[in-house]
């Protein structure tokens, strides 16, 4: 067994990947972000056939991630918010070139410059899309120090694997608190070979090219046809979710991240008073896991969708009830945590 | 029977898709020609632009990604920072690179990256139909400076090769212009020399080009030649601004 070491989350993170193979980190300061822009120059800088460069920009950020992506290196860059806003554009442009790189937003409070405290307002933009055009990211979203550590290995791989940016989607307090972690030897897997479409100077064979253009609307329809035949697979096998005692339950919360931790401490409480709660903790956003929420709705009558924002995710779940059952809505925003006791008071209302 | 001149290897086949009396193709065909006396086309990745060259992918012989716009040197930063032996040069235009790309050019420039830049001066944005570049001449007239541009509001023209070789790190800096046989066997000269920089590892190069757009300039090519000739270079003074001599 691997030993546990405690971490900042950030800073677990930044380890993840330098350990999955990442060896090029291009970034921007933010909170509550900073400390893996710090970690990855401490590392990266010391490390042959590395680079770490600290970025004019978000916008120039992403896009030397997309010039080395684009030559099949693991890259990432890692922002908070208002920087993944900024870097919409080039996300667009590398998921259209079907370039793999992943993507790290440590969530805080918006919109606008919004506050630096916690937040999970950018639902939306992480699993809609986020810039222009019809494209999706896969999301994932930890709920721990550790799952922070596991799930953006994880998503060199996914990225890789479905040639598509990967986003791990979590919050300042997740970035910010120390938790024990371990790096757990990963099982190899087997994944696409990068030699048929990177670049690396064309030796051998036709020169290549990698762009995000056509002027001709039925090949560009054909193409973005193509992507999105990847995510129906990701939809099919990719999916992760976390359940605790969906099936007799009388209410289940549905909540990721920070909310779904806090959440679980709610459901004990509940449980001490004699209620009998349960969480569906959706663990991948894109691909959502909507045919277990689909499934829980043919017996359990009433949900809660608990979110730091106003209410995003709980659109998802709707779609997923589709009116089999009542979807409630409980959220703070701009920052504030919900505790365990509001919570609570929230799945009292419905019970 | 002997060749004497040929396309070069660093050229696809496909035509140019180029306005008539339009630079462009001239600039294309001296970086092949450098990438071929070099030998290394099979060891470069361009990076094109957003504007009438952003089909440069099917027109240079070696592997190409296409940038958003102004961000090609960003893309050539993390394509050079993984592969430092690879030969990495840009091809912007001046609303690329003057204009929405002015902080990424200006840093990729800073932080000294062994890259080559090909900048395309003709005064005016020619995809989108004619628009006041920030390389825009004073009183030229283009859809956006219908009376002309007036400094007053609008600015002077920037004179990016000048103002980038403010930076230490720039290692190569010219401007040349393609007007005239004389003027291109000069700027031939000026890109082998960038690229020549980059071979050697010695840092960020850059030559700016003096380029003609007839049809947004509403002129003949012989007569856009002329203003260039008349217009351009008295602004824009031609020569070498940093040469690695300096720098070392």
């Amino acid at each position: 067994m691997a030993e546990e070491i405690l971490m900042k989350g950030n800073e677990a993170i930044g380890e993840a990947a330098i350990r999955a193979g990442c060896r090029y980190y291009f970034g921007y300061p933010i909170t509550p972000q900073s400390e893996l822009t710090a970690y990855m120059a401490k590392k990266l800088l010391k490390m042959e056939d590395a680079a770490f460069v600290q970025a004019e920009s978000e916008l120039a950020a992403i896009n030397m991630v997309y010039g080395a992506a684009s030559t099949g290196a693991r890259t990432m860059t890692s922002s908070s918010s208002p920087g993944i806003s900024l870097k919409q554009e080039g996300i667009s442009y590398i998921a259209c070139s079907e370039v793999p790189c992943v993507i790290v937003n440590m969530q805080r409070g918006g919109p606008g410059l919004g506050s630096i405290q916690p937040a999970q307002g950018d639902y939306f933009q992480a699993t809609k899309g986020g810039g222009h055009g019809d494209y999706h990211l896969i999301v994932l979203a930890p709920d721990s120090v550790q799952e922070l550590v596991d799930l953006t290995m994880d998503a060199f791989d996914l990225a890789d694997k479905y040639r598509n940016p990967a986003m791990i989607l979590g919050d300042g307090l997740l970035g910010q608190m120390m938790e024990a972690v371990e790096f757990k030897e990963k099982p190899k897997v087997d994944l696409p070979d990068k030699s048929g479409w990177a670049l690396t100077g064309c030796k051998g064979r036709e020169h290549r090219y990698i762009v995000s253009f056509d002027l001709d609307p039925n090949v560009l329809e054909k193409w973005n046809i193509k992507i999105f035949e990847k995510y129906k697979k990701l939809k099919e096998k990719e999916v992760r979710y976390e359940a605790i005692n969906i099936e007799n339950a009388d209410l289940v919360i549905v909540a990721y991240g920070t909310v779904a931790r806090i959440a679980k401490t709610a459901i004990q409480e509940a449980k001490k008073e004699g209620l009998n709660v349960g969480l569906i903790r959706p663990i991948t956003l894109f691909p959502f896991p909507e045919k277990i929420i689909a499934k829980t709705a043919e017996k359990v009558k009433k949900f809660l969708t608990v979110e730091m924002s106003m209410g995003q995710m709980v659109e998802d779940v709707k779609l997923a009830v589709n009116g089999k059952a009542d979807v409630e809505f409980y959220g703070r925003t701009g920052g504030v945590i919900p505790s365990p006791v509001e919570i609570l008071e929230e799945v009292k209302k419905y019970l | 029977m002997k060749k004497v001149f040929g396309r070069p290897e660093s050229l696809t086949n496909v035509p140019f898709t180029y306005c008539p009396g339009c630079h462009h193709g001239i600039a294309h065909r001296l970086v092949a020609e450098v990438l071929d006396e070099f030998e290394v086309r099979e060891n470069t990745i361009g990076v094109c632009p957003v504007g009438c060259s952003v089909f440069a992918y099917y027109f240079f012989n070696c592997d190409m990604i296409c940038a958003a716009h102004g961000r090609a040197p960003a893309i050539a930063t993390g394509i050079k920072r993984v592969k430092p032996d690879s030969i990495v040069f840009t091809y912007q235009g001046d609303g690329d690179l003057a204009s929405i790309g002015t902080a990424e050019i200006v840093h990729a420039a800073n932080r000294g990256e062994n890259i080559t830049v090909i900048f395309i001066n003709n005064a005016i944005y020619g995809m989108t139909g004619g628009q006041m570049a920030p390389t825009t001449l004073v009183g030229q007239v283009t859809q956006t400076s219908p009376y002309g541009r007036d400094s007053k509001t609008m600015g002077y023209p920037i004179r990016m090769a000048e103002m980038l070789s403010t930076l230490k790190r720039a290692t190569y800096i010219s401007r040349v212009a393609l007007n005239k046989p004389a003027n291109i066997i000069k700027a031939k000269k000026s890109i082998k020399k960038a690229f020549q920089v980059q071979l050697d590892k010695k840092g960020f190069s850059l030559v700016e080009v003096l380029s003609t757009c007839p049809t947004n300039w509403g002129l003949s090519p012989i007569e856009a030649s002329k203003w260039l000739e008349e217009n351009m270079i008295p602004y824009y003074p031609l020569g070498e601004f940093r040469t690695p001599e300096e720098v070392a």
